[in-house]
């Protein structure tokens, strides 16, 4: 295996491109050191992230935003108390994942790329409406986070191409977010059902809203129709049936031993209800 | 598959070692270094066994690139008694509250204490029990660990 530390996005991605056998970027490696233990996968090529100059860096953008850097861990995440106040829903999903130890190295993009269904962190970049920037021998784009997933283990990233940065929108006023899952345990292990709900207030009255849901689908995915179940209402009882009955019809999970299609589906409903109610808490300014 | 050279630092001291870019930080320690005192629990961030601080974060080494310490700090248990062979509190606790059995989670267990009483000087039970977490010991049913990590902050608290 050939170890690569470039020094920029530019660099890794040329790299990237130029290597014709089994290629890995290298951030936190909490997926990939468990998959090359293994066996599972064996790079020919590990491109090392962590020289790039910022890519530990947690930065306001000029509109009031984020932006993340690709190596920033899950415990760094959780100790930015800016960020955490403006996003507590996209950093406690974070800071679900795995241990302290894992913690320590974990990252929001390896999350993300590693492309499992049922990834904590990315239901909450998708209801945030995160973007990220993709970075290619040809140059750089920014793409709505949702895009990346394409399947268990798989992401739309063309070969030589690699993501340099999340950014978050301004959380703005009246605004607040929350993610929840269910596992039978209370902490390391991998979600049965993850939902992020991302919404704005307008006097009582959500305003606009994002719903997300994880390990319900072969990726995580956007509802629609769960956040239009609220908007315009004051999350009413009325309301949060609506949104329960959108994100369980919207859920298309598969049975394994973590459970059944039926439970998932039910389970979809019930999280969408419990994490709504805090985002509107939050954008209320009632709960942390 | 060509060795690389890696400088970084273990516990104060200035190291060099030869590293298979696919080998861990745990097998450079414990195979090139000598230092045995990180375990393999199971090699995929699950156990805890192989917990170190790398530039002060607490990580487990069977998930880190023995290459990535390049520059790095590294803080194994090796470093937590004193020179002289004087104990670590911790390390006292842990005799006197008998919070070990067969051993082999405990080096990973103190180094992973010793990161939370640095951040938290007074955890309560809940909290020394989340950070644990990730920390699995198959003898003790972890009570008697939790209580001597709280003995031993009230007593660094007490002796700062
Ligand atoms: C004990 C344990 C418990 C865990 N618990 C959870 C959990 O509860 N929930 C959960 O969701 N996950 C969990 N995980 C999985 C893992 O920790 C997370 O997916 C983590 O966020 C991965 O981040 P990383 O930085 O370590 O990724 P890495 O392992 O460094 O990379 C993961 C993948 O992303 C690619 N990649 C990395 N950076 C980029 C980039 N900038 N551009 C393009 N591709 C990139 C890599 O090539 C690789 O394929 C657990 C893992 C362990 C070992
Ligand atoms: S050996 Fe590293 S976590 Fe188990
Ligand atoms: S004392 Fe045996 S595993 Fe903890």
């Amino acid at each position: 295996m050939r170890y690569h530390t470039p020094q920029t996005f530019e660099d890794a991605a040329r790299i990237a491109a130029g290597a014709a056998g089994v290629t890995r970027f290298l951030a936190g490696g909490t997926d990939v050191l468990v998959q090359m233990r293994s066996g599972l996968v064996l790079p020919d090529d590990m491109i090392d992230l962590k020289h790039i100059p910022g890519v530990r860096d947690i930065a306001r953008t000029a509109d009031g935003g984020w932006r993340i850097g690709v190596a920033v861990s899950g415990a760094e995440l959780g100790e930015h108390a800016a960020l955490k106040a403006d996003w507590p829903g996209v950093v406690e999903a974070m800071e679900l994942i795995g241990s302290t130890q894992v913690q320590g190295r974990a990252t929001l993009t390896g999350n993300l790329c590693n492309g499992s269904p049922a990834a904590d962190s990315v239901p909450g970049l998708v209801a945030a409406g995160a973007m990220v920037t993709v970075t290619g021998p040809s140059g750089s784009r920014d793409v709505a986070v949702e895009t990346i997933p394409a399947g268990p283990g798989k992401t739309a990233l063309a070969p030589g191409e690699l993501i340099s940065a999340i950014t978050l929108p301004p959380r703005g006023a009246h605004g607040g977010d929350a993610y929840l899952r269910f596992i039978p345990r209370t902490e390391m292990d991998i979600a049965v059902v993850g939902c992020a709900v991302n919404l704005v207030l307008d006097g009582d009255q959500i305003a606009s809203a994002r719903v997300a849901l994880g390990a319900v689908a072969p990726t995580v995915i956007l509802v629609p129709e769960a956040a239009a179940a609220i908007t315009g209402t004051a999350l009413d009882a009325a309301a949060l049936e609506a949104l329960a009955g959108a994100a369980s019809a919207a859920a298309r999970p598969i049975s394994d031993k973590r459970g059944t299609a039926d439970f998932r589906t039910e389970v979809a409903g019930v999280l969408a209800r419990r994490v709504a109610e805090i985002a509107y808490a939050r954008a209320k300014g009632h709960a942390k | 598959m060509s060795k690389i050279h890696v400088t970084t630092t273990v516990n104060g001291d200035p190291v060099e070692f030869l590293a298979d870019p696919r080998e861990t930080l745990l097998d450079a320690l414990r195979d090139r270094l000598g230092l045995t005192g990180s375990k393999e629990g199971c090699g995929t961030g699950d156990c805890g066994a192989c917990s170190v601080l790398l530039d002060g974060r607490l990580v487990s080494s069977c998930l880190v690139l023995g290459v990535e310490a390049e520059g790095k700090r590294v803080d194994t248990i090796e470093g937590l008694a004193e020179a002289d062979g004087t104990l670590h509190p911790l390390q006292r606790k842990f005799l006197e509250h008998a919070a070990l059995q067969c051993g082999f989670c405990t080096p990973g267990i103190l180094v992973a204490s010793k990161a939370l009483l640095a951040k938290n000087p007074d955890p309560t039970e809940e909290e020394v029990r989340y950070w644990l977490a990730g920390n699995l010991c198959r003898c003790t049913g972890y009570d008697k660990i939790v209580r001597a990590v709280i003995d031993a902050a009230a007593e660094m608290r007490g002796a700062a």
